[in-house]
């Protein structure tokens, strides 16, 4: 049950979407996604789900392409939500769920758990229209989980909605997670990111940037985080050798350095000169190496 | 194959239990029945009174012959002989009371003559009744003067007989008979108004349907569950049916009424129309060319819905379409009194127009089988070739999202589902 991108092409006339793209995502992974906007993802979602065919290249859901066939065993939830305005949650949801194979009378127990547990059940016969954003989104999510699928593609699951419904849905994906499900999924929250992924892999114009293992891709991009606050004035620290960057906050600066050994030098260089409250080394935040990454390329 | 049935009753049961739909049929069906019930509903307002016309009879002879002869017409109104005078007559004109008055006069030379007071010059009916009573009773006096018998009269006065034969063909056949076409071209009527306000009702549908799952991005969730092409087809056939559910309800409501006004409809309209004489062969060419006729616009409909991204732009994406019926229903309109025209044959065999005007050909005229072959044959070829095509440019136009509505789009939404 791995899902294979090789080697994957997708023009539109002379614009190339996706360039060489390869990935692989093994079985019951949270495989996170990023780019910037416009960098390719939606196409490569896409072409997974095979909406569209790529140019050049192979994908394959243990070791066999996606088809119609095996839409069942898929689940997406697409950046740009859709849902009938007019129909209830509950016909919108037998509907979407028939329409993956399920009976109805399944489709109906489900929605009962998921309502419950979103708890949204005073929802189900209201027309979609009729509910928030974030609800709206809820019942998304519900039309891309209830048949509970292999393969879960999520398009920027959580924008738009709350701290607690964020929370509530990081669960949800864990759980499926846990029962087995393959879950490949973009978001800007790097956060989120950070904390649900396992693998990622970052593109920009349509070509891998940063690919592999959280802890691997934090190491070998080398630079670390120091975090210091102090009495007295550091701008100083910004002219030593190993420090790459320097952000001067309320109580005291983080320096970005080369590696851990700068440490070692700023802290004799500091300790003498007064009170010293915090002297932190930390990994660096996905953000930072997004930014790094992606941010290189537009200059 | 199994989606297919899901979307085709999803299609279906949605749009029939719609407030929309009901409304509209519920208000075809009282217009139908209010039609055929018209006399009945135009009483119900005019008949609360009997209209009276007084008579002033100066020769004294004519007034009980008029009102027999009024009587044996079954008119509306009620005529009374006058005693007053002129003057107080006019009065209870003006104030209602009497409809008119009509003044009988000796005349030296001839018999009568008569002049007839109102203040109700727009409705004609009585004066028209009125005369013709008194021609026949002027009729009948002149007669008896000159003594001749009444049973000369009625002889000189039988109509003549007047019969058209249809000249053998031929093959054996017949040309058709008078009351053949007169049936037949109220069957191409009704058709062709039946086909062409579908096409623009029920393809309008089709695309509705399709640019509302795109304008509410439901579409990638559709098309990421079954394949786009069977949900275009199960589109169309759920609308179909939906359709064919209306047609129905009108053809039963209007059985119904014809039925149970059969003593009242036998009027010339329905003569021109009598459905009776109609051969079998000509409602089944109707039930086919309307089929196909639906197939091919609908899959038109459906590849022109797939183009748009927003539920205004529908109509200006479907005028094309709506273009091509309005001019095929034109020609029709025009072939249906001269069926021999070359341009109605020409425009027998062009796709878009022949669902019209071959089955008028059919209905009016004997035309060879193969001519129908050929026909039914290039309408299915161009159906089918404009099925593969639109499906292509569905599949690629239901992901594109846009303001413009031109053939770039087209070109686009071909590219888009490419396969290299």
């Amino acid at each position: 049950m791995t899902l294979k991108i090789e080697q994957v092409t997708k023009r539109f006339g002379d614009f190339t979407a996706v360039d060489h793209l390869s990935l692989e995502i093994p079985r019951n992974q949270i495989f996170g996604f990023l780019g910037s906007n416009g960098a390719g993802k939606t196409t490569t979602f896409r072409m997974i789900l095979g909406l569209i065919d790529q140019t050049e290249g192979k994908i394959t859901w243990d070791g066999e392409a996606i088809n119609y066939q095996r839409t069942d065993q898929i689940g997406y939830l697409p950046e740009e939500r859709g849902l009938y305005p007019k129909l209830t949650v509950k016909d919108q949801i037998i509907y979407l769920g028939r329409l993956k194979g399920m009976k109805k009378g399944a489709i109906l127990g489900e929605l009962d758990k998921w309502l419950e547990r979103f708890k949204i059940s005073h929802y189900m016969d209201k027309k979609v229209e009729e509910l928030s954003k974030g609800n709206q989104q809820k019942i998304q999510f519900i039309s891309a989980v209830i048949h509970q699928p292999k393969l879960l593609i999520l398009d920027e699951p959580f924008s738009g909605l709350d701290p607690v419904n964020v929370e509530q849905m990081k669960d949800a994906v864990v759980e499926l997670k846990q029962n087995g499900t393959t879950i490949v999924f973009s978001s800007h929250q790097m956060a989120t990111v950070e904390e649900l992924c396992e693998y990622l892999c970052i593109i920009q114009d349509g070509k891998p940037v940063i690919h592999g293992s959280l802890t691997e891709v934090k190491r070998s991009f080398g630079k670390k985080n120091l975090f210091i606050h102090a009495d007295f004035e550091l701008t100083f620290l910004k002219d030593l050798p190993g420090v790459v960057n320097q952000k001067i906050t309320s109580e005291g600066c983080i320096l970005q350095i080369e590696s851990e050994e700068v440490s070692q030098s700023i802290l004799e260089a500091v300790h003498q000169k007064g009170m010293v409250r915090l002297f932190a080394l930390e990994e660096p935040s996905l953000n930072d190496i997004f930014i790094e990454k992606v941010g290189k390329s537009y200059e | 194959m199994n989606k297919f049935w899901i979307v085709l009753a999803h299609t279906y049961l949605t749009r029939i239990k719609s407030k929309s739909f009901l409304v509209t049929t519920a208000i075809f069906l009282v217009f139908i029945v209010g039609l055929g019930n018209i006399d009945r509903i135009i009483d119900l307002f005019s008949g609360d009174r009997i209209d009276q016309v007084a008579v002033i009879d100066d020769t004294n002879q004519l007034f009980q012959e008029l009102v027999q002869q009024n009587e044996l017409a079954d008119t509306s109104f009620e005529l009374v002989a006058y005693q007053d005078t002129l003057a107080e007559a006019e009065e209870e004109i003006l104030s209602g009371e009497l409809t008119g008055l009509l003044h009988i006069q000796t005349e030296e030379e001839g018999y009568f003559s008569t002049i007839y007071y109102t203040d109700q010059l727009i409705d004609q009916s009585i004066q028209q009744q009125l005369t013709n009573d008194l021609q026949q009773i002027k009729v009948a006096l002149a007669t008896a003067d000159q003594g001749i018998d009444q049973a000369v009269l009625e002889e000189i006065y039988q109509p003549i007989e007047f019969e058209t034969l249809a000249v053998e063909l031929s093959d054996g056949r017949t040309a058709r008979t008078e009351e053949e076409i007169g049936a037949a071209r109220g069957l191409v009527y009704v058709m062709l108004f039946v086909l062409y306000f579908s096409v623009i009702q029920y393809g309008n549908m089709i695309a509705m349907d399709i640019a509302n799952e795109k304008s509410s991005r439901v579409m990638e969730i559709l098309i990421s569950s079954s394949s786009p092409i069977s949900q275009m087809f199960a589109k169309i056939t759920g609308v179909a049916l939906l359709g064919l559910t209306q047609i129905c309800l009108f053809i039963g409501a209007g059985y119904y009424v014809i039925e149970s006004r059969s003593d009242v409809m036998e009027g010339d309209m329905f003569q021109y129309f009598g459905f009776s004489d109609v051969a079998m062969s000509t409602y089944l060419y109707a039930i086919i060319f309307f089929l196909l006729g639906y197939l091919l616009y609908a899959t038109l409909a459906a590849m022109l819905g797939s183009l748009v991204t927003r539920m205004e732009d529908v109509g200006q994406i479907m005028l094309p379409m709506t273009l091509l019926i309005v001019v095929a229903f034109m020609i029709s309109m025009f072939g249906i009194n001269m069926p021999e025209s070359s341009l109605i044959t020409i425009a027998s065999y062009v796709p878009f127009f022949s669902p019209l005007v071959m089955f008028l050909r059919v209905g009016l005229l004997e035309v060879p089988l193969w001519e129908v072959a050929l026909s039914i044959g290039l309408l299915l070829l161009t159906t089918f070739a404009l099925a593969i095509i639109g499906a292509r440019v569905y599949r690629g136009g239901v992901l594109m999202y846009g303001r413009s509505t031109s053939l770039k789009d087209f070109k686009q939404a071909l590219q888009l589902s490419k396969k290299d």
